[in-house]
Protein backbone atom coordinates (compact mmCIF):
# COMPACT_ATOMS: atom_id res chain seq x y z
CA UNK A 1 0.00 0.00 0.00
CA UNK A 2 1.39 3.49 -0.49
CA UNK A 3 -0.03 6.18 1.62
CA UNK A 4 0.35 9.79 1.98
CA UNK A 5 0.90 10.86 5.77
CA UNK A 6 0.12 14.42 7.02
CA UNK A 7 1.92 14.77 10.57
CA UNK A 8 1.74 17.74 12.50
CA UNK A 9 5.29 18.51 13.59
CA UNK A 10 6.32 20.69 16.17
CA UNK A 11 9.89 21.23 18.11
CA UNK A 12 8.32 22.13 21.37
CA UNK A 13 5.92 23.52 23.00
CA UNK A 14 6.57 27.35 22.59
CA UNK A 15 7.73 26.89 18.42
CA UNK A 16 5.02 27.14 15.81
CA UNK A 17 4.05 23.67 14.18
CA UNK A 18 3.01 22.81 10.82
CA UNK A 19 2.21 19.55 8.64
CA UNK A 20 4.54 17.42 6.93
CA UNK A 21 4.09 15.18 4.22
CA UNK A 22 5.77 11.79 3.82
CA UNK A 23 4.98 9.84 0.99
CA UNK A 24 4.94 6.01 2.42
CA UNK A 25 5.46 3.14 0.26
CA UNK A 26 5.19 -0.77 0.86
CA UNK A 27 2.96 -0.28 3.89
CA UNK A 28 1.56 -3.48 5.06
CA UNK A 29 -2.15 -4.24 5.62
CA UNK A 30 -1.18 -6.29 8.62
CA UNK A 31 0.77 -3.55 10.17
CA UNK A 32 -0.26 -2.00 13.03
CA UNK A 33 -0.49 1.76 12.49
CA UNK A 34 2.12 2.56 15.64
CA UNK A 35 4.35 0.38 13.75
CA UNK A 36 3.92 1.68 10.39
CA UNK A 37 5.21 5.46 12.34
CA UNK A 38 7.95 3.29 13.69
CA UNK A 39 8.90 2.50 10.06
CA UNK A 40 8.37 6.48 8.97
CA UNK A 41 10.47 7.29 12.55
CA UNK A 42 13.14 4.33 10.87
CA UNK A 43 13.85 5.61 7.46
CA UNK A 44 13.78 9.74 8.62
CA UNK A 45 17.00 8.64 11.45
CA UNK A 46 18.48 6.82 8.60
CA UNK A 47 17.98 9.84 6.72
CA UNK A 48 19.44 11.78 9.79
CA UNK A 49 16.12 13.74 10.36
CA UNK A 50 14.41 14.44 13.68
CA UNK A 51 11.53 11.58 13.86
CA UNK A 52 8.08 11.61 14.88
CA UNK A 53 7.54 12.14 18.39
CA UNK A 54 4.48 10.01 19.56
CA UNK A 55 3.45 8.79 22.84
CA UNK A 56 3.24 5.01 23.43
CA UNK A 57 3.87 2.39 26.01
CA UNK A 58 1.99 -1.19 25.85
CA UNK A 59 0.91 -1.21 22.79
CA UNK A 60 -2.29 -3.37 24.43
CA UNK A 61 -4.72 -0.85 24.39
CA UNK A 62 -5.02 -0.50 28.02
CA UNK A 63 -2.33 2.29 28.59
CA UNK A 64 -3.86 5.25 26.95
CA UNK A 65 -0.95 7.34 26.11
CA UNK A 66 -0.88 6.44 22.49
CA UNK A 67 -3.97 8.79 21.33
CA UNK A 68 -3.75 10.64 18.19
CA UNK A 69 -6.31 12.67 16.39
CA UNK A 70 -6.82 10.10 12.69
CA UNK A 71 -8.54 11.67 9.82
CA UNK A 72 -11.01 13.63 12.08
CA UNK A 73 -11.27 10.43 14.52
CA UNK A 74 -9.64 10.09 18.10
CA UNK A 75 -7.61 7.15 18.04
CA UNK A 76 -8.31 6.78 14.01
CA UNK A 77 -11.56 5.88 12.15
CA UNK A 78 -12.35 2.06 14.03
CA UNK A 79 -14.61 2.58 16.92
CA UNK A 80 -13.80 1.48 20.50
CA UNK A 81 -10.45 0.74 20.13
CA UNK A 82 -7.21 2.47 20.98
CA UNK A 83 -4.70 3.69 17.77
CA UNK A 84 -1.91 0.59 19.40
CA UNK A 85 -4.60 -1.47 18.01
CA UNK A 86 -5.58 0.31 15.03
CA UNK A 87 -4.57 -1.88 11.79
CA UNK A 88 -3.56 -0.60 8.70
CA UNK A 89 -5.82 -2.59 6.54
CA UNK A 90 -8.52 -0.42 7.37
CA UNK A 91 -6.82 2.20 5.33
CA UNK A 92 -7.56 2.65 1.59
CA UNK A 93 -4.34 1.78 -1.12
CA UNK A 94 -3.49 5.84 -2.26
CA UNK A 95 -4.99 7.22 0.77
CA UNK A 96 -3.99 10.34 2.52
CA UNK A 97 -4.12 10.26 6.33
CA UNK A 98 -4.16 13.00 8.50
CA UNK A 99 -2.26 13.12 12.04
CA UNK A 100 -2.75 15.51 14.85
CA UNK A 101 -2.13 15.87 18.34
CA UNK A 102 -5.22 16.26 20.81
CA UNK A 103 -6.25 19.59 20.47
CA UNK A 104 -7.38 21.14 24.08
CA UNK A 105 -5.81 24.00 25.69
CA UNK A 106 -5.29 22.02 28.99
CA UNK A 107 -3.33 19.55 26.73
CA UNK A 108 -0.60 21.65 25.40
CA UNK A 109 1.57 20.08 22.45
CA UNK A 110 4.87 19.13 24.06
CA UNK A 111 6.19 17.93 20.80
CA UNK A 112 4.93 16.90 17.46
CA UNK A 113 2.33 14.25 18.63
CA UNK A 114 2.51 14.55 21.83
CA UNK A 115 0.59 16.01 24.81
CA UNK A 116 0.93 17.34 28.13
CA UNK A 117 -2.16 15.50 29.89
CA UNK A 118 -0.98 16.46 33.06
CA UNK A 119 -4.78 18.49 33.68
CA UNK A 120 -5.85 14.72 34.38
CA UNK A 121 -3.80 14.09 36.83
CA UNK A 122 -4.63 17.02 38.73
CA UNK A 123 -8.37 16.46 38.41
CA UNK A 124 -7.36 12.33 39.66
CA UNK A 125 -5.61 13.66 42.56
CA UNK A 126 -8.20 16.13 43.40
CA UNK A 127 -10.38 13.53 44.95
CA UNK A 128 -10.18 10.47 42.46
CA UNK A 129 -9.60 8.37 45.44
CA UNK A 130 -10.96 6.23 48.55
CA UNK A 131 -9.08 7.38 51.86
CA UNK A 132 -8.39 4.08 53.59
CA UNK A 133 -5.34 2.47 55.17
CA UNK A 134 -3.74 0.11 52.60
CA UNK A 135 -3.36 -2.85 54.49
CA UNK A 136 -3.85 -6.68 53.89
CA UNK A 137 -6.85 -7.70 51.59
CA UNK A 138 -10.32 -7.31 53.55
CA UNK A 139 -12.89 -9.61 53.75
CA UNK A 140 -14.92 -9.53 50.33
CA UNK A 141 -18.06 -10.09 51.45
CA UNK A 142 -18.10 -7.63 54.31
CA UNK A 143 -19.56 -5.06 52.83
CA UNK A 144 -22.43 -6.56 50.16
CA UNK A 145 -22.35 -4.43 46.77
CA UNK A 146 -25.04 -5.68 44.24
CA UNK A 147 -23.56 -7.62 41.10
CA UNK A 148 -25.52 -4.22 39.18
CA UNK A 149 -23.66 -1.95 40.84
CA UNK A 150 -20.04 -3.80 40.87
CA UNK A 151 -20.69 -4.45 36.84
CA UNK A 152 -21.95 -0.52 36.13
CA UNK A 153 -18.46 1.14 38.42
CA UNK A 154 -16.25 -1.68 36.39
CA UNK A 155 -17.80 -0.07 33.27
CA UNK A 156 -16.87 2.67 34.29
CA UNK A 157 -13.73 2.23 36.15
CA UNK A 158 -11.83 1.25 32.74
CA UNK A 159 -11.71 4.59 31.27
CA UNK A 160 -8.30 4.33 30.39
CA UNK A 161 -7.95 8.23 30.48
CA UNK A 162 -6.47 8.46 27.26
CA UNK A 163 -8.48 11.85 26.33
CA UNK A 164 -9.73 10.83 23.54
CA UNK A 165 -13.47 12.33 24.85
CA UNK A 166 -11.83 15.76 25.14
CA UNK A 167 -10.51 15.41 21.53
CA UNK A 168 -13.40 14.43 20.20
CA UNK A 169 -15.92 17.19 22.02
CA UNK A 170 -16.35 20.35 20.05
CA UNK A 171 -16.04 21.82 23.13
CA UNK A 172 -12.64 20.18 24.49
CA UNK A 173 -15.07 19.33 27.81
CA UNK A 174 -13.44 16.34 30.08
CA UNK A 175 -16.54 15.70 31.50
CA UNK A 176 -16.93 11.67 30.16
CA UNK A 177 -13.53 11.24 31.99
CA UNK A 178 -14.11 13.33 35.19
CA UNK A 179 -17.44 10.98 35.59
CA UNK A 180 -16.29 7.94 35.13
CA UNK A 181 -13.78 8.55 37.62
CA UNK A 182 -16.19 9.67 40.14
CA UNK A 183 -19.20 6.77 39.07
CA UNK A 184 -16.39 4.00 39.49
CA UNK A 185 -16.70 5.51 43.46
CA UNK A 186 -20.26 6.51 43.22
CA UNK A 187 -21.42 3.42 42.64
CA UNK A 188 -19.58 1.31 45.67
CA UNK A 189 -20.37 2.05 48.94
CA UNK A 190 -16.73 2.07 50.04
CA UNK A 191 -16.66 5.46 48.16
CA UNK A 192 -20.00 6.61 49.21
CA UNK A 193 -18.07 8.40 52.67
CA UNK A 194 -16.24 11.31 50.56
CA UNK A 195 -18.77 10.79 47.38
CA UNK A 196 -19.44 14.54 48.03
CA UNK A 197 -15.97 16.64 48.84
CA UNK A 198 -15.01 14.38 45.99
CA UNK A 199 -17.03 15.22 43.70
CA UNK A 200 -16.78 19.11 44.12
CA UNK A 201 -13.20 18.84 44.11
CA UNK A 202 -12.62 17.44 40.60
CA UNK A 203 -15.27 19.13 39.39
CA UNK A 204 -13.86 22.31 40.31
CA UNK A 205 -10.17 21.50 39.11
CA UNK A 206 -12.06 20.01 35.41
CA UNK A 207 -13.31 24.07 35.74
CA UNK A 208 -9.76 25.74 37.27
CA UNK A 209 -7.37 23.65 34.14
CA UNK A 210 -9.75 24.86 31.52
CA UNK A 211 -11.85 22.50 29.69
CA UNK A 212 -14.92 23.41 28.06
CA UNK A 213 -18.23 22.19 29.51
CA UNK A 214 -20.57 19.40 28.11
CA UNK A 215 -23.50 19.98 25.19
CA UNK A 216 -24.09 16.68 25.23
CA UNK A 217 -23.52 15.99 21.71
CA UNK A 218 -22.41 12.07 22.51
CA UNK A 219 -19.15 12.74 21.07
CA UNK A 220 -17.10 11.46 23.32
CA UNK A 221 -19.39 8.82 23.68
CA UNK A 222 -18.97 7.57 19.96
CA UNK A 223 -15.19 8.02 19.83
CA UNK A 224 -14.62 6.43 23.70
CA UNK A 225 -12.36 3.29 23.07
CA UNK A 226 -13.20 1.90 26.05
CA UNK A 227 -17.19 2.84 25.42
CA UNK A 228 -17.45 4.82 28.01
CA UNK A 229 -21.06 5.74 28.51
CA UNK A 230 -22.64 9.15 28.75
CA UNK A 231 -24.66 8.22 31.92
CA UNK A 232 -22.08 8.69 33.74
CA UNK A 233 -21.85 12.24 32.67
CA UNK A 234 -25.79 12.33 34.46
CA UNK A 235 -24.61 10.49 37.11
CA UNK A 236 -21.90 12.71 38.17
CA UNK A 237 -24.16 16.02 37.62
CA UNK A 238 -26.37 14.02 40.53
CA UNK A 239 -23.67 13.82 42.60
CA UNK A 240 -22.71 17.63 42.02
CA UNK A 241 -26.09 18.64 43.30
CA UNK A 242 -26.35 15.67 46.12
CA UNK A 243 -23.06 17.66 47.05
CA UNK A 244 -24.73 21.30 47.54
CA UNK B 1 -19.66 27.56 48.22
CA UNK B 2 -19.32 30.05 45.49
CA UNK B 3 -16.96 27.69 43.81
CA UNK B 4 -19.81 25.33 43.52
CA UNK B 5 -21.95 27.78 42.56
CA UNK B 6 -20.28 29.35 39.50
CA UNK B 7 -19.24 25.65 38.48
CA UNK B 8 -19.54 24.63 34.57
CA UNK B 9 -22.13 21.89 36.22
CA UNK B 10 -23.78 24.58 37.66
CA UNK B 11 -24.19 26.87 34.83
CA UNK B 12 -25.61 24.27 32.47
CA UNK B 13 -28.13 23.45 35.55
CA UNK B 14 -29.52 27.03 35.47
CA UNK B 15 -29.48 27.36 31.95
CA UNK B 16 -31.07 23.92 31.35
CA UNK B 17 -34.09 24.74 34.28
CA UNK B 18 -34.76 27.89 32.41
CA UNK B 19 -35.04 26.17 29.16
CA UNK B 20 -37.28 23.96 30.08
CA UNK B 21 -39.53 26.73 31.83
CA UNK B 22 -39.34 29.02 28.36
CA UNK B 23 -40.49 24.80 26.31
CA UNK B 24 -43.64 25.11 28.52
CA UNK B 25 -44.70 28.59 27.45
CA UNK B 26 -44.38 27.63 23.84
CA UNK B 27 -47.65 25.66 23.80
CA UNK B 28 -49.34 28.09 25.49
CA UNK B 29 -48.63 30.68 23.06
CA UNK B 30 -49.38 28.25 20.40
CA UNK B 31 -52.72 28.15 21.22
CA UNK B 32 -53.53 31.26 21.81
CA UNK B 33 -51.96 31.98 18.45
CA UNK B 34 -54.48 29.89 17.18
CA UNK B 35 -57.03 32.33 18.03
CA UNK B 36 -55.78 34.35 15.22
CA UNK B 37 -57.32 31.49 12.63
CA UNK B 38 -60.62 32.88 13.37
CA UNK B 39 -62.40 35.96 11.30
CA UNK B 40 -63.69 37.52 14.74
CA UNK B 41 -60.52 39.45 16.27
CA UNK B 42 -62.42 39.65 19.65
CA UNK B 43 -61.38 36.20 20.98
CA UNK B 44 -57.75 36.87 20.38
CA UNK B 45 -57.52 40.38 21.43
CA UNK B 46 -59.25 38.75 25.04
CA UNK B 47 -56.95 36.25 25.43
CA UNK B 48 -53.91 38.98 24.76
CA UNK B 49 -55.45 41.50 27.04
CA UNK B 50 -55.89 38.28 29.79
CA UNK B 51 -51.78 37.44 29.48
CA UNK B 52 -51.28 41.77 29.64
CA UNK B 53 -53.30 42.06 32.55
CA UNK B 54 -54.14 39.22 34.73
CA UNK B 55 -52.03 39.88 37.72
CA UNK B 56 -50.51 35.46 37.90
CA UNK B 57 -49.99 35.96 34.09
CA UNK B 58 -47.97 39.39 35.06
CA UNK B 59 -45.29 37.04 37.78
CA UNK B 60 -45.24 34.54 34.92
CA UNK B 61 -44.16 37.28 32.60
CA UNK B 62 -41.23 38.15 34.93
CA UNK B 63 -40.08 34.59 35.31
CA UNK B 64 -40.90 34.27 31.49
CA UNK B 65 -38.01 37.50 31.05
CA UNK B 66 -35.91 36.15 33.72
CA UNK B 67 -35.60 32.74 31.81
CA UNK B 68 -35.07 34.18 28.47
CA UNK B 69 -31.92 36.33 29.77
CA UNK B 70 -30.61 33.64 31.93
CA UNK B 71 -30.62 31.36 29.07
CA UNK B 72 -29.20 33.96 26.69
CA UNK B 73 -26.57 35.22 29.09
CA UNK B 74 -25.42 31.53 30.15
CA UNK B 75 -25.78 29.84 26.91
CA UNK B 76 -23.56 32.63 25.49
CA UNK B 77 -20.84 32.76 28.65
CA UNK B 78 -20.89 28.73 28.00
CA UNK B 79 -19.91 28.61 23.80
CA UNK B 80 -17.20 31.36 24.47
CA UNK B 81 -15.92 29.12 27.36
CA UNK B 82 -15.91 26.29 25.18
CA UNK B 83 -14.35 28.09 22.08
CA UNK B 84 -12.01 28.86 24.45
CA UNK B 85 -11.09 25.61 25.98
CA UNK B 86 -9.69 24.40 22.00
CA UNK B 87 -7.77 27.47 20.77
CA UNK B 88 -6.21 25.34 17.79
CA UNK B 89 -8.91 23.30 16.20
CA UNK B 90 -8.68 19.98 13.82
CA UNK B 91 -7.36 20.36 9.86
CA UNK B 92 -9.09 17.16 9.46
CA UNK B 93 -12.19 18.36 11.28
CA UNK B 94 -13.92 16.32 13.48
CA UNK B 95 -16.15 13.06 12.07
CA UNK B 96 -17.23 11.62 15.38
CA UNK B 97 -20.74 9.74 15.09
CA UNK B 98 -23.56 12.54 16.90
CA UNK B 99 -26.52 14.13 16.79
CA UNK B 100 -26.51 16.46 13.75
CA UNK B 101 -28.86 19.32 15.65
CA UNK B 102 -26.59 19.15 19.20
CA UNK B 103 -23.21 21.20 17.05
CA UNK B 104 -25.75 24.12 15.96
CA UNK B 105 -26.87 24.78 19.33
CA UNK B 106 -25.33 28.38 19.24
CA UNK B 107 -26.34 29.55 15.92
CA UNK B 108 -29.78 28.19 15.90
CA UNK B 109 -30.32 29.63 19.57
CA UNK B 110 -29.02 32.87 17.67
CA UNK B 111 -31.49 32.75 15.00
CA UNK B 112 -34.53 32.47 17.60
CA UNK B 113 -33.10 35.15 19.90
CA UNK B 114 -33.13 37.29 16.47
CA UNK B 115 -36.66 36.64 16.24
CA UNK B 116 -37.43 37.26 19.39
CA UNK B 117 -36.03 40.28 19.27
CA UNK B 118 -37.80 41.40 16.18
CA UNK B 119 -40.77 39.93 17.83
CA UNK B 120 -40.40 41.94 20.68
CA UNK B 121 -40.28 44.53 18.62
CA UNK B 122 -43.45 44.00 17.11
CA UNK B 123 -45.55 43.32 20.10
CA UNK B 124 -44.32 42.84 23.35
CA UNK B 125 -42.77 46.58 23.30
CA UNK B 126 -45.91 47.73 22.16
CA UNK B 127 -47.60 46.20 25.06
CA UNK B 128 -45.05 47.72 27.37
CA UNK B 129 -45.60 51.18 25.89
CA UNK B 130 -41.85 51.38 24.90
CA UNK B 131 -42.90 51.69 20.51
CA UNK B 132 -46.62 53.21 19.25
CA UNK B 133 -48.63 51.02 19.16
CA UNK B 134 -52.28 49.87 19.98
CA UNK B 135 -52.44 46.73 22.57
CA UNK B 136 -55.43 46.15 22.58
CA UNK B 137 -55.56 45.09 18.49
CA UNK B 138 -52.71 42.52 18.23
CA UNK B 139 -54.84 40.90 16.09
CA UNK B 140 -54.57 42.97 13.34
CA UNK B 141 -51.16 43.79 13.83
CA UNK B 142 -50.29 40.17 13.52
CA UNK B 143 -52.90 40.00 10.30
CA UNK B 144 -50.95 42.57 8.40
CA UNK B 145 -47.49 41.17 9.30
CA UNK B 146 -48.49 38.02 7.96
CA UNK B 147 -49.67 39.65 4.77
CA UNK B 148 -45.68 40.76 4.09
CA UNK B 149 -43.96 37.47 2.42
CA UNK B 150 -40.80 38.71 3.76
CA UNK B 151 -41.97 38.24 7.42
CA UNK B 152 -43.09 35.07 6.55
CA UNK B 153 -40.15 33.92 5.00
CA UNK B 154 -38.10 35.09 8.42
CA UNK B 155 -40.48 33.73 10.70
CA UNK B 156 -40.76 30.03 8.36
CA UNK B 157 -36.76 29.66 8.47
CA UNK B 158 -36.61 30.49 11.92
CA UNK B 159 -39.72 28.20 13.34
CA UNK B 160 -37.76 25.53 11.06
CA UNK B 161 -34.78 26.48 13.49
CA UNK B 162 -36.45 26.59 16.55
CA UNK B 163 -37.67 22.90 15.87
CA UNK B 164 -33.93 22.00 15.53
CA UNK B 165 -32.91 24.00 18.86
CA UNK B 166 -36.12 22.14 20.47
CA UNK B 167 -34.85 18.81 19.77
CA UNK B 168 -31.65 18.38 21.31
CA UNK B 169 -32.61 20.82 23.97
CA UNK B 170 -35.56 19.11 25.54
CA UNK B 171 -33.27 15.63 26.00
CA UNK B 172 -30.36 17.30 26.72
CA UNK B 173 -31.99 19.61 29.46
CA UNK B 174 -32.65 16.42 31.43
CA UNK B 175 -29.37 14.90 31.03
CA UNK B 176 -27.82 17.90 32.70
CA UNK B 177 -30.13 17.70 35.28
CA UNK B 178 -28.68 14.04 35.87
CA UNK B 179 -32.14 12.32 34.91
CA UNK B 180 -31.08 9.92 32.45
CA UNK B 181 -32.80 6.64 32.81
CA UNK B 182 -32.43 2.89 30.76
CA UNK B 183 -36.27 3.35 29.95
CA UNK B 184 -37.21 6.86 30.33
CA UNK B 185 -34.35 8.74 28.37
CA UNK B 186 -35.29 6.66 24.98
CA UNK B 187 -39.15 8.10 25.32
CA UNK B 188 -38.01 11.88 26.16
CA UNK B 189 -36.20 11.88 23.06
CA UNK B 190 -39.64 10.20 21.43
CA UNK B 191 -40.90 13.12 23.15
CA UNK B 192 -38.43 15.60 22.16
CA UNK B 193 -38.74 14.98 18.68
CA UNK B 194 -42.71 15.28 18.83
CA UNK B 195 -42.72 18.27 20.53
CA UNK B 196 -39.93 19.82 18.29
CA UNK B 197 -41.95 19.08 15.05
CA UNK B 198 -45.30 19.74 16.27
CA UNK B 199 -44.69 23.31 17.86
CA UNK B 200 -42.73 25.02 15.38
CA UNK B 201 -45.34 23.28 12.65
CA UNK B 202 -48.12 24.85 14.30
CA UNK B 203 -46.81 27.85 14.05
CA UNK B 204 -45.82 27.59 10.39
CA UNK B 205 -49.33 26.63 10.11
CA UNK B 206 -51.15 29.83 11.18
CA UNK B 207 -48.73 31.64 9.47
CA UNK B 208 -48.88 29.91 6.30
CA UNK B 209 -52.96 30.39 6.35
CA UNK B 210 -52.54 33.64 7.35
CA UNK B 211 -50.26 34.80 4.30
CA UNK B 212 -51.66 32.49 1.54
CA UNK B 213 -55.16 31.58 2.07
CA UNK B 214 -56.71 35.00 3.85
Amino acid sequence: MKLTLKIWRQRNANAKGNFETYQMDNVSPEMAFLEMLDALNKRLVEEDKDPVAFDHDCREGICGSCGMYINGHPHGPVPAITTCHLSMRFFKDGETVWIEPWRAKPFPVIKDLIVDRTAFDKIQTAGGFVSVNTGSAPEANNILVPKSHSDEAFNSAICIGCGACVAACKNASAMLFVSAKISQFALLPQGRIEAKERVRAMVEKMDEVGFGSCSNTGACEAECPKQIKLTNIARMNREFYKAF
Amino acid sequence: MSKVLFASISKKFVMALAGLFLLTFLPVHLIINFLLLKNNPEPFNKAAHFMATFPLVKIFEIVLMAAILIHVMYGIYLQISNWLARPVGYVSGNKAETSFFSKFMIWTGATVLTFLVLHFFNFYFIKLGLIEGDPENFYSVAHNLFKIPAYNYIYLVCFFLLGFHLYHAFSSAFQTLGLNHRIWTPIVKKVALFYAILIPAGFAFISITLWLFR
